[in-house]
């Protein structure tokens, strides 16, 4: 059923929430700074929560069922962090109030930044950029900065993989540097022919994702490395599939010398719809000054039964801020939460079964559909959602018959380099059935789209919309509410 | 826990993909490099975790137990029970970007209603699905002014009296730009930001300004916006949306993009963040908007329904040629402003707008009255002035801190020209008696 909108359900005169009449005398604000009218809706509370309760059950999400869109890690995100975020230290606490009234807040930064620091294997972090992408940014400049600190201005270009997310090159953009694309070998590896090649005094870097968006850990990663840092180059590590390495291996360790972490990913804060991400950065000890300031670091060391001071550093060649204020920081909180609750046993065990569950996954689909790179695969895989003989049926098709067996459908046509590209990742928190069962549904929809492919064209049937018109949207480009007052 | 596996299904699932044991599936991992032992505390249970986690929170003295009258980009406002109510909902909250539109119609009207909430709001056409924060919205102004004249005018210009964190994010991402030259200047703080600035010429992109300004002034930039225009440049209002309720909008005034930091709107103050940027423009600038548009169509069956569109601008499309970089935004704040603006409506806006006037007025003429203080008041503003003060803010700050007030921001720390300037805020959350305590206060930290 259709719902309306908030402006077509207002009714003129309603008062969703009361406040209290002003105590204070009167004040005439200047006539002329005053607007005329507030085109906005009049509704009671109980319209405003059915109103938006009724949307809510039209959305597909992680709580309702299995979500393994690739390159997401749409893991469970455990209750226990929304009541953390929300204690009242926390989520009353002024950004701009004393140092010494936020101590909680502070500590709790540090030690995320330790842990951060500790699992994967780099020497200072900061929490400051509010998502991947930003974290990605802030890396990148990090790497221009360090150059240009060095008198090195000819490092303009960046090196990207052709697997690579659009936030990569998008970023590199941004920061005036000029991207050079990179192919994979047959293996999914990166071409370390090729890397060679482009590899000389103009490179600025490497932006590398690894495991990469096939899914797959590039069996040379401690040579491809090798070849960026021989050139005079910095290689940068993409987190976003940072789910398959927690325990497992550390980019510091294997010579990164930047990283970014996606917590809305990894570490388990919700993803809200499309955000708040965060998405914290990692360097070197070579690159600690380039940091976003500030950091979190102890102003006033401890001294006999006095903690110590915690506050707010600014690295002395620092890049400059990113976003206001310190970052996410009850996105921080979350991640806390879960980093604390798992202990490193328990992250080791995150991307243990990360992996096996996308393993498991794809032993039971690969004979039914195309495998690219036929590997043992880290914590996502790619298969080809298209067979030779049947032209006319798609990924797309394979993706909306997913919805009527009620599952989310993967990641679809990315990576590019990949055919149809079905990117499909579990996630650890799923268990053998809801596989089982989802397996069950590749396979059937596999049959079919050979023995009845309308199904597909037409799929989805239970949904509560149907395949929508993007062409007419784009065209006639509707971007508000129709407002019965402008009628 | 969270991994719902029991060893049989382990030992069933490693057979099925064959190989022995979980170790076996790391074989492409360079061995010496493989499985480290983390140096990390080891797990705890929820229960303790809860614990811990609270004495961190009670750890910290906040605006909560205090009586705030700090503001200066981060403001306390009352948040209604039904606000937490609906955001806390998995649906919302455990779904992504509406990728999929059959299944993410929950997403997607809310975000075509927020972006309708914040057109109106600010008097604009159109607005985005949200950026990260006020901060990095108005960097984005920059940068679409920027993609509109294609490179060819490379002046953007920052007035004055902007938030100085605006600033160096605006920097942060601007300065990357081929020839982008940013004024941030001002040889007064408190220059008149009505003014044309004598740096403008015809190779402006773009002219920033605040509203209220950092400071808390109001100004009608009508002749501003005129002027900026006939120059050929853009004009960007960076806005508070709480003062919108009641004053006139950017729009009216003449603005080509407004930006914004949508915290007040319903979002904790969660010590800086998560927060909520909202950017607006009018229809001819839309195709240079960055980050998220929903459009509305029809489905197959003609019902109405929503879709992420115009995303051949986007980074997942264009890739190094896209209009930004974002990617993941703040979905979920911009439900929260949309679902507070819906419950506050039309009058409870304009209520709670008038409220903080009313008490900031309050709060502005209780302590000029003090000996020694004076309140900077020749212009008129809104929630939030300047009080040149007798003595050191962060000493008064300090002493009002035992009486259980959080002082106002001193702005001495951002511009040494402003040593013993306070910026005080008041919303509606303060009552007239917690006004009058407060100027008390103030009045006893000035002669400790």
């Amino acid at each position: 059923m259709t719902e309306p909108t908030i402006y077509e359900l207002s009714s003129p005169g309603r008062v969703g929430v009361r406040f209290p009449e002003s105590d204070v005398p009167r004040y005439d604000p200047p006539a002329d700074l005053l607007r005329s009218d507030l085109p906005f809706p009049e509704l009671a509370e109980i319209d405003v929560i059915r109103h938006f309760t009724h949307l809510s059950a039209k959305n597909y999400s992680i709580d309702k069922g299995f979500y393994p869109l690739g390159s997401c890690t749409m893991k469970y995100n455990p209750k226990i962090n929304e009541v953390t975020a929300g204690l009242p230290g926390f989520a009353f606490s002024h950004p701009l109030q004393p140092v010494e009234t936020v101590q909680g807040n502070l500590y709790l930064m540090y030690q995320l930044q330790e842990f951060l620091k500790e699992i994967s294997g780099f020497d200072a972090v900061s929490l400051q950029p509010a998502a991947g992408a930003q974290g990605e940014f802030t890396g990148v400049k990090i790497i221009n900065a360090y150059h240009k600190s060095r008198g090195d201005e000819k490092r303009t270009r960046v090196i990207i993989p052709d697997s690579a997310h659009g936030t990569n090159p998008a970023t590199t953009s941004m920061i005036g540097l000029e991207v050079v694309h990179l192919p994979s070998d047959k293996r999914g590896n990166v071409d370390l022919a090729a890397l060679k090649e482009i590899c000389d005094d103009t490179i600025a870097g490497l932006m590398l994702t690894n495991p990469n968006t096939l899914g797959l850990f590039d069996e040379n990663v401690c040579e491809v490395i090798e070849i960026v840092h021989a050139a005079g180059g910095l290689v940068y590590g993409d987190g976003a599939n940072l789910n398959a390495l927690l325990g497992i291996t550390r980019p510091g360790d294997l010579g990164f010398d930047v990283m970014h972490f996606n917590l809305h990913k990894t570490f388990s804060t919700p993803h809200g719809g499309g955000g708040p991400g965060s998405g914290p950065v990692a360097v070197t000890a070579a690159l600690a000054d380039f940091l976003p300031a500030p950091i979190v670091g102890i102003v006033e060391e401890a001294s006999d039964d006095v903690p110590p001071l915690y506050g707010f550093l600014d690295p002395p060649q620092s890049i400059g801020r990113v976003k206001t204020f310190f970052g996410q920081f009850g996105m921080l909180v979350r991640a806390y939460t879960y980093i604390r609750m798992h202990g490193p046993d328990g992250l080791r065990k995150v991307s243990e079964y990360a992996v096996l569950n996308a393993n498991y996954l794809l032993s039971k689909v690969k004979g039914k559909y195309t495998l690219p790179y036929d590997r043992i695969c880290m914590h996502e895989f790619v298969v080809e959602g298209v067979w030779p003989d049947l032209p006319d049926v798609h990924a797309l098709d394979i993706a909306k018959r997913l919805m009527d067996y009620d599952f989310h459908p993967p990641t679809n046509y990315f990576p590019l380099i990949v055919h149809e590209a079905l990117m499909i990742e579990p996630t650890e928190t799923e268990n053998k059935q809801t596989l089982d069962a989802f397996a069950d549904a590749l396979l059937k929809i596999a049959d079919e789209a050979r023995n009845e492919p309308e199904l597909l064209k037409n799929a989805p049937h239970n949904t509560p919309v149907s395949r929508l018109d993007e062409v007419k949207a784009a065209k006639e480009l509707v971007l508000c509410c129709w407002l019965p007052e402008k009628e | 826990m969270f991994i719902p596996h029991t060893d049989q299904e382990k030992e069933a699932m490693l057979s099925s993909i064959g190989v022995k044991r979980l170790e076996d599936l790391f074989t492409a991992v360079p061995e010496k490099h493989r499985f480290p032992k983390l140096e990390l505390p080891d797990g705890l249970t929820e229960m303790e975790v809860l614990d811990e986690l609270k004495d961190y929170s009670s750890a910290n003295e906040t605006a909560g137990d205090l009586v705030c009258f700090l503001g200066a980009g981060a403001y306390r406002h009352y948040i209604p029970a039904a606000v937490n109510a609906l955001i806390s909902r998995g649906e919302f909250s455990t779904a992504y970007t509406p990728y999929q539109p059959e299944i993410s119609q929950g997403t997607l009207q809310a975000i075509f209603e927020f972006q309708t909430l914040v057109a109106n709001l600010t008097g604009m056409d159109v607005s985005n699905a949200s950026h990260y924060d006020g901060a990095t919205a108005s960097a984005e102004a920059g940068v679409m002014a920027y993609h509109n004249f294609r490179g060819k005018r490379s002046k953007i210009i920052l007035s004055p009296a902007i938030n100085p964190q605006y600033k160096e994010v605006m920097c942060s991402y601007l300065c990357g730009y081929e020839n982008v030259e940013l004024i941030t200047g001002g040889k007064d703080p408190f220059e008149n930001p009505e003014m044309l600035p004598e740096e403008i010429d015809d190779n402006t992109a773009l002219v920033v300004v605040q509203y209220p300004d950092f400071f808390g002034r109001i100004h009608d930039f009508t002749n501003l916006a005129k002027k900026v225009h006939e120059s050929g440049a853009l004009f960007t209002v960076i806005a508070n949306p709480t003062a919108l309720g009641l004053l006139k909008t950017p729009g009216a005034m003449g603005a080509d993009i407004v930006v914004g930091e949508g915290q007040p709107l319903g979002i904790p103050l969660s010590f800086g963040g998560p927060y909520l940027g909202f950017l607006a423009t009018k229809n001819e600038l839309v195709r240079k908007i960055s980050g998220r548009l929903v459009g509305e169509t029809v489905d197959n069956q003609g019902r109405r329904g929503f879709v992420l569109t115009l995303t051949a601008r986007e980074q997942h499309i264009r890739r190094e040629k896209a209009t930004s970089n974002i990617c993941t935004n703040q979905g979920l704040m911009a439900l929260t402003a949309t679902v507070y603006m819906s419950l506050l409506g039309k009058s409870g806006m304009k209520h709670v707008a008038n409220l903080c006037y009313q008490k900031a007025h309050y709060a502005a003429a209780v302590i000029g009255k003090i000996p020694g203080f004076k309140v900077l008041d020749e212009h008129p503003f809104f929630h939030e002035f300047v009080v040149k003060c007798p003595t050191d803010v962060e000493h008064l700050n300090h002493h009002l801190l035992d009486a259980g007030f959080l002082g106002g921001f001193d702005l001495g720390k951002v511009d040494p020209r402003l040593k013993d300037h306070m910026l005080v805020a008041v919303t509606e959350v303060i009552t007239k008696e917690e006004i009058d305590d407060f100027a008390v206060a103030l009045k006893e930290a000035a002669h400790d």
